[in-house]
């Protein structure tokens, strides 16, 4: 399943197009605010970005770079995100994920409420690709060493 | 605004992620943030069912938006009691050995206490919503759960887990079509919001189509007879610390949540005569349950298979309660969930038991156990004897309202089916008594039996002394909670 | 009845989609293709929930230059509740596919008899068989 595919084309298209596709990915995570978007479809997309070299490339160059443990991690991290923004306005009085809260001298109470979406749909956006990425190693990857 | 809403969520859901992190560095580190997770998560919802008896009702508004427009997490009394029950029974599995709990040794790597504790998460998140979808996705999270637990007994765990993922998915998604019904009539995903719209759309197609999807997706999640098909493979052929979460825990959200949708959104308007004839249909299929569940269960020769269907029976009583609705008949039903959280949990900590220390599965097996194991066989006769409905241990109360109930409505097939299954309950129970307590031993294995090691005697200790106390108290509980629920229900 | 049809013809393609799935879950003896029923029968309600916030010329719920009138835009609340459920599906397929390659290297095969016969012959855990096979 996964390992070297024996076409040329599909190899070096694979290898040049892949880094497009995660930044396109992460690009979809933070366009949420404005456009069709936001943490799920964006972290479906920046998986796709290491999944794809895995696929089609040999095993040494993705394992490389992403490494198996990066599913787990990444969506660890993703989650310690989302908590950590939902918890901290119930420290200054507001409920949970109550981002109008955390206004200070820096930003109102709009400006904290749009930086904590932001700051939700990334922490939710490194989450899907933790899973996605777990997923396939799961399924079809490289056993761990 | 008082976070004690959301505090037992929060506990479990950090703890899990905790639990992740601290596996990688130690490799009994995760079971300690479990029990620290459960019991901050214990004392929590203690704290909330003494605030909201005194009290009235929590609401808490996520995110400061205000309810409709927000997502609204409320605590009444029926959330808060059943979330002590949960936490309870998780934080005595999160003590239970993991050798046992999890058949731990055989599979490495497997982040056995982040799942334990995320399902304990999402059945925190459905009692406490206040809102119909969010019920939904926590369902959804707790049912994920549960697929990744009971697929770690074995090959036919896998298998029993496949077939429960098909069944629950189903169920799932038949509720959220009914949802979707709701929300497209009514313009409102808020419980208490809905609860004030749908009175004056009685007779409304469209919402009876979403009565009779609702109740039957629930049903697929609660077990309710006929669609209890997917609960006896999955409690038999999963490990006995997670069949013991799953028996105690797992259909009582099912359970809840008809409760909840039934009363408190629908109202007397639609499941009364006037609408579908749901609660009929629920007391009829309870009771139908209740029969098929005992006989099959005397059949079995193996322990966990014989409680499994023991609990199909037992969420029969649950069915029947909610189904005839009265006063009594919903102190009888919620008061069986508490019991049979506690006796059936029990139960199945025993059979863990004796597989730590004889390996054996087998009831005939078991003969002369009774005289080598004695803490553990004496915390079996308690349960077992409760589940029988002997007096004054909790289980007799539960069945005699429920049984008063039916009699109070002259509904004497109900009080007949209570009463036969009891009978049919003592002979299977008896003939495991006899095997275990009179037979002398058999096998080389039971002879040399050494007692369990302490945190299995304790936590079946822990739960048994709960029974007791529960079975004498029993009239103070009524009075001060189950009461107040039944009567916060109807009204 | 012409008419009914053509206001309504989404909701035939739901019923039949929700139809599909089902007969796959239940009738089909290959646990693939049961899984696959499953998200067919998924995917119906998704498509349910999307037909229903749908407005007469409305657009993509993104305020732009048009103006904040609410009539102008669809209802932006399926959106978000399909957009949950797709992720809580696509977390029961990994879930349900993990499963289903597990059965597959226990047994050599996706057929569900196939592998009930299996594992009665197996006798685990020391456990007789019970009478009239799986119940």
């Amino acid at each position: 399943m996964i390992g070297a595919y024996p076409s040329v084309v599909v190899r070096v298209t694979a290898a040049i197009v892949a880094p497009f596709i995660f930044l396109f990915g992460m690009y979809i995570i933070i366009h949420g605010h404005y456009g069709p978007g936001g943490g799920f479809a964006g972290g479906v997309f920046a998986a796709v970005g290491v999944v794809l070299p895995r696929l089609t490339l040999d095993d040494t160059v993705s394992y490389k770079i992403f490494p198996a443990a990066v599913g787990p991690i990444a969506g660890a991290c993703g989650l310690i995100i989302f908590l950590a923004t939902g918890i901290a306005p119930m420290f200054f009085g507001g409920s949970f994920l109550d981002y109008g809260a955390l206004e200070n001298a820096f930003m109102d109470a709009a400006r904290a409420r749009y930086l904590g979406i932001l700051v939700v749909e990334i922490g939710v956006g490194v989450t899907v690709f933790g899973a996605m990425v777990m997923i396939f190693d799961m399924l079809a990857g490289k056993e761990p060493a | 605004m008082n976070h004690l809403a959301i505090l037992p969520l929060l506990f479990l859901l950090s703890g899990a992620i905790l639990a992740v992190l601290a596996g990688t560095l130690n490799k009994n580190a995760p079971q300690v943030v479990a029990i620290t997770a459960t019991a901050s998560a214990l004392i929590a919802s203690m704290l909330g069912l003494r605030t909201v008896t005194q009290n009235g009702p929590i609401s808490y508004e996520l995110g400061g938006w205000p309810p409709p427009i927000g997502i609204e997490y409320t605590l009444d009394t029926l959330s808060a009691f059943m979330l002590v029950i949960v936490t309870f029974i998780g934080m005595l599995i999160a003590i239970y050995p993991a050798r046992i709990a999890f058949d731990h040794v055989v599979r490495r790597n497997v982040p056995v206490y982040p799942l334990t504790l995320l399902l304990l998460a999402g059945l925190t998140g459905v009692m406490s919503s206040g809102d119909l979808f969010h019920l939904f996705v926590f369902l959804e999270i707790f049912a994920i759960a549960t697929y990744g637990l009971v697929a770690l007994g074995g090959d036919r765990g896998v298998f029993a887990s496949f077939r429960y993922l098909l069944f629950g998915t189903i169920g799932s998604g038949l509720y959220l079509l009914g949802v979707g019904f709701l929300y497209f009539s009514t313009g409102t995903l808020n419980m208490a919001d809905m609860a004030q719209i749908l009175p004056e759309m009685a007779g409304s197609t469209t919402i009876l189509g979403a009565l009779g999807l609702i109740t039957t997706g629930l049903g697929l999640k609660m077990a309710l007879f006929p669609l209890h098909i997917w609960l006896p493979d999955a409690h038999s052929f999963s490990p006995p610390g997670v069949a013991a979460l799953l028996a105690a825990v797992q259909v009582k959200a099912g359970a809840y949540a008809l409760l909840r949708i039934l009363f408190d959104v629908f109202g007397p308007a639609y499941t009364g005569s006037a609408g579908l004839p749901v609660a009929q249909l629920l007391a009829w299929f309870g009771m139908a349950g209740i029969v098929y569940g005992s006989v099959l269960a005397t059949r079995q020769s193996d322990v966990k298979r014989l409680l499994a269907y023991s609990t199909v029976a037992q969420l029969g009583y649950i069915g029947v309660g909610i189904g005839m609705g009265s006063r009594l008949a919903l102190i009888g039903a919620v008061l069986h969930v508490l019991n049979h959280a506690l006796m059936k949990s029990a139960l199945f900590l025993v059979a863990g038991g004796i597989i730590q220390r004889t390996g054996l599965k087998e009831i005939a097996r078991f003969a002369g156990l009774g005289k080598r194991m004695v803490p553990t066989m004496s915390g079996f006769a308690i349960a077992a004897l409760s589940m029988v409905g002997i007096p004054p241990l909790a289980g007799f109360w539960s069945k005699f309202y429920l049984i008063w109930a039916a009699v109070d409505e002259n509904n004497w097939a109900v009080a007949l089916v209570i009463v036969s299954s009891s009978m049919i309950t003592l002979v299977y129970f008896l003939r495991m008594f006899e095997t275990i307590f009179v037979r002398d031993a058999s096998e080389a294995i039971v002879a040399n039996a050494k007692i369990a090691s302490p945190t299995v005697i304790g936590t079946v200790w822990a739960l048994c002394t709960a029974i007791i106390v529960v079975g004498i108290a029993n009239v103070a509980i009524v009075r001060n909670f189950v009461g107040p629920i039944a009567d916060s229900l109807i009204g | 009845m012409i008419d009914l049809f053509l206001d309504r013809y989404i909701y035939l393609f739901v019923l039949t989609l929700l139809a599909i799935g089902l007969y796959a879950v239940l009738a089909k003896t290959d646990l693939m293709k049961k899984l696959i029923g499953l998200t067919i029968f998924s995917t119906a309600t998704f498509l349910f929930f999307i037909e229903g916030s749908l407005k007469e010329d409305g657009t993509v719920p993104i305020i732009d230059s048009r103006g904040s009138d609410p009539t102008l835009y669809v209802d932006p609340v399926p959106h978000l509740l399909i957009l949950t459920a797709i992720v809580v599906g696509v977390g029961i397929l990994g879930v349900g596919l993990a499963l289903l390659v597990r059965i597959y290297r226990a047994h050599g095969t996706f057929d569900e008899g196939i592998i009930v016969s299996h594992m009665n012959d197996e006798d685990p855990h020391g456990v007789p068989h019970y009478p009239g096979g799986h119940p």
